[in-house]
């Protein structure tokens, strides 16, 4: 099918929700694409959890916004986005493209990562989502960041799992600071409060990590680091995730210029390095649902040329950015974690690349080309955010299709007027 | 046409690729002191960007001759390689689409076994017998049974492992700015002298020898999640050479390869263009010419394009031999899409004519001169 429009979105999480109320209210042709079944991105899965959630999925619904679900982004060919659908492709051709492809976790490699039963906290919530059976189950929640709170607490709340232990990584004192500088907001603080109440019980444990975890019976050891002491527990499931890394491969295919930490560069107004293509959300920094809603809003105005609609949002944005520093600094990972992996362990699980086979490469371009560390089906997407956050190597060498298609997609040709 | 080198003499060779390594190693074990400097890292240009097919081809005698000859180097290099090198001798099919080219393929086997390569016609049965996921009305194939795969780069690094372990210097991500007699300038001002000078800087090697007949023809390759036994052999449609090679235009050909871990490399495509960007045009022509020989291939899932420059002489056959213009500079570059195959009898005839050996097969049709004189005469 083609399409035509003036501002194609990428992203039906919540800022391209926003960023299509507001390019769409302005009286622009909108079209989202997005490769769930149900627009809400990783946040808002199936839907409306919550309130705020609700208003704006009543909003996107009253405006008059495409929205091309279960389509999956092959590349751009000039102002045409080719996307794969279910047994056809889509072009979409666009005015102006807003990037809202949001992030996903860090898993940091340590010995035993990759047995079954250790897994994201995003993946073990996914799954728990779509049927898996944890009830009675012995979990360890451990890692990095808020999302921690928030699997462990629906784990305990809706499962019956039993979460025997929290672990962060961080310091106490760098949460608490947090946790008073949200004094200045009040409905993060209510957040806050709500999910330490939900926490209860629940062993939590700062300066906490595991460091190995290996087989026993039908479950797993796993030892852990908990302050200065070892302590060994056994669980059925092992869920660590140590933050959220930006999901750049269409950015990166777009030319988008992104800054040392991997994120895509925007000015005040969402614009990227790359003309009529501009970002929000996850992408640009790791900075919650309030940041992403706002940065939308404003790549929504500005693609829509009513650039005069986005001075009321700077101040809101200014606010969101500060939670953000705060949020990075509370949970900035300390360099113990990122060392965790042992010569055996391996890198990269798509092609079996251990760290040992990495001691002679200099760079990822080079880690790839002689070791093949990243070039299996997930195409570094794992492995590299490893890299980047343990070697400070980074890969630049995106090619399309920005995720695996069918090769009958691949056969059919670009419209004649790209 | 020997030079006078005496025992400690030095050679700079310009380019890590698989021709540039061979080279130095070949050099290296002629007793030469081997500096080796690329601007990029070991591998990563043409000898990454290819399939890393081995194969002997029979576009012209010469050809012929090159590509058996080292595929010859290749049967002895592969007991001393790595596990890495990911070697796979499973044999080249080129199909045949109907009789006319079933015919090609009675002429290609008298050529192939003329030269002692061992090589079996396929009838339409035997060859779905092979390759069960080609279409129904093939008319057949020829397989020849010893050619392999390779993975290139990892081969390229242990032969510069060799040369660093003979005394050699491996300098990547060193930029050359140009070449003078006995002499080459890096960027950073840097001279390194050397009694011979190799360009083997593939596409790039006309911007260091001006002059050279070499243009950059991309190719783009697709790489697929792991389907192992999907395909078993090198595929190549018959008429690979004829839409290769017939015009200076855009084309396409079936040519699929299986690879050890299960994943499929799908070819190919030939353009004159200097954008490294790849062409969503002729990834669709590929793909589907693809499709049209293996329909089952049209489910299975692409990870990756991407896009490479082969260095293309007009004769189709590579520069081997002393620069006819600068004194001290010796040629190993123009080799197309047969680098891989090539490298090694392209180090072997190099430094056979810097020692002033006799070499095995007659080194004439490779030398630069002759696409100088060719060339005045256009």
């Amino acid at each position: 099918m083609n399409y035509d429009c003036d501002v194609a979105i990428i992203g039906a999480g919540p800022a391209g929700i926003a960023a299509a109320c507001c390019a769409s209210e302005c009286g622009r042709r909108v079209i989202i694409i997005d490769d769930n079944p149900i627009a809400g991105g990783q946040i808002w899965r199936g839907g409306a959890p919550t309130r705020q959630a609700a208003q704006w999925r009543d909003r996107l619904a009253a405006a008059r916004v495409t929205i091309l679900s279960m389509h999956t982004v092959i590349a751009i060919c000039g102002k045409t986005v080719r996307a794969e659908a279910e047994d056809d492709v889509s072009a979409i051709r666009f005015q102006k493209l807003i990037l809202c492809t949001g992030s996903r976790e860090l898993f940091l490699p340590f010995p035993g990562w990759t047995l079954p039963g250790v897994m994201g906290v995003g993946g073990i919530q996914a799954m728990v989502k779509s049927g898996l059976s944890v009830k009675g189950k012995r979990i360890i929640v451990a890692g990095s960041g808020p999302l921690l709170l928030a699997v462990a607490a629906h784990l305990r709340r809706k499962t019956g799992a039993e979460v025997l232990l929290l672990a962060e990584q961080t310091p106490m004192a760098k949460v608490l600071r947090l946790g008073a500088s949200l004094l200045a907001s009040p409905g993060k603080l209510a957040q806050a409060v709500k999910l330490k109440w939900q926490l209860r019980g629940i062993r939590t444990t700062f300066n906490a990590w595991p460091t190995e975890a290996v087989r026993r019976g039908r479950g797993l050891a796993v030892m852990m680091r908990i302050g200065r002491r070892s302590e060994t527990m056994e669980c059925d499931y092992l869920a660590t995730g140590f933050g959220l890394v930006p999901s750049t491969e269409i950015a990166q295919l777009c030319n988008c210029a992104c800054d040392n930490a991997g994120f895509v560069v925007v000015d005040s107004s969402q614009r990227t390095s790359s003309p009529d293509v501009l970002a929000a959300g996850e992408i640009t920094g790791i900075g919650g649902v309030e940041k992403s809603i706002i940065e939308g809003q404003i790549a929504g105005f500005t693609a829509a040329g009513r650039t005069e609609r986005i001075g009321r949002l700077l101040g809101a944005r200014e606010h969101a950015y500060g939670f953000m520093r705060r949020l990075n600094d509370a949970y900035s990972l300390r360099q113990e974690v990122l060392r965790l992996a042992d010569p055996g362990t391996v890198i990269c699980r798509c092609e079996d690349v251990r760290l040992a086979d990495l001691a002679s490469q200099s760079s990822a371009r080079e880690a790839r080309l002689q070791t093949r560390c990243g070039m299996g089906p997930c195409q570094g997407r794992i492995c590299g955010a490893i890299l980047r956050a343990s070697m400070n190597w980074r890969d630049e060498s995106i090619r399309p299709p920005a995720s695996p298609v069918r090769l009958a997609s691949l056969a059919v040709p670009p419209a004649a007027d790209i | 046409m020997s030079t006078d080198i005496s025992a400690g003499a030095s050679a700079i060779v310009i380019g890590a690729g698989i021709v540039g390594a061979a080279c130095a190693l070949e050099l290296a074990d002629a007793g030469f002191a081997v500096t080796v400097v690329d601007a990029g890292p070991v591998g990563g240009g043409a000898t990454a960007a290819g399939m890393g097919h081995v194969v002997v081809m029979d576009d012209s005698p010469a050809q012929l001759a090159l590509t058996r000859y080292s595929q010859q180097l290749w049967t002895q290099l592969q007991t001393v390689l790595p596990p890495q090198a990911e070697i796979m001798r499973c044999g080249t099919i080129w199909v045949a689409a109907d009789a006319e080219e079933m015919a090609e393929v009675e002429r290609k086997r008298h050529r192939y076994l003329e030269e002692q390569i061992p090589c079996d016609v396929l009838d339409a049965g035997r060859l779905y017998q092979l390759e069960p996921n080609l279409r129904p009305g093939l008319a057949g194939g020829l397989l020849i049974q010893q050619d392999s795969v390779v993975y290139p780069p990892t081969i390229a690094a242990w032969m510069l492992d060799r040369v660093t372990e003979k005394g050699g210097t491996v300098r990547t991500h060193t930029q050359v700015d140009r070449v003078e007699p006995h002499c080459v300038i890096l960027s950073n001002g840097d001279r390194l002298a050397g009694d011979v000078i190799v360009n083997a800087a593939g596409a790039v090697a006309p911007r260091l020898t001006p002059g050279l007949h070499i243009k950059q023809r991309k190719g783009h390759l697709i790489i697929t999640d792991r389907y192992p036994n999907f395909v078993r052999h090198q595929l190549v449609e018959l008429g690979y050479l004829k839409s290769a090679h017939q015009s200076d235009g855009d084309s396409v050909a079936f040519n699929v390869q299986p690879r050890p871990s299960g994943q499929l490399l799908i070819g190919s495509s030939r353009q004159y263009d200097e954008s490294r960007a790849v062409d969503h045009v002729i990834v669709a022509k590929m793909v589907a010419r693809a499709i049209e020989y293996m329909p089952a291939i049209a489910e299975l899932s692409a990870t990756r394009v991407w896009t490479g420059f082969r260095a293309a002489t007009p004769d189709k056959l590579p520069l081997i031999g002393p620069s006819p213009a600068n004194d001290g500079l010796w040629l190993a570059a123009g080799h197309e899409g047969l680098g891989i195959t090539t490298s090694l009898a392209t180090a072997r005839l190099l430094v056979d004519q810097i020692m002033g050996r006799t070499s095995a097969i007659p080194v004439a049709p490779y030398l630069p001169s002759r696409a100088a004189s060719e060339a005045m005469h256009v």
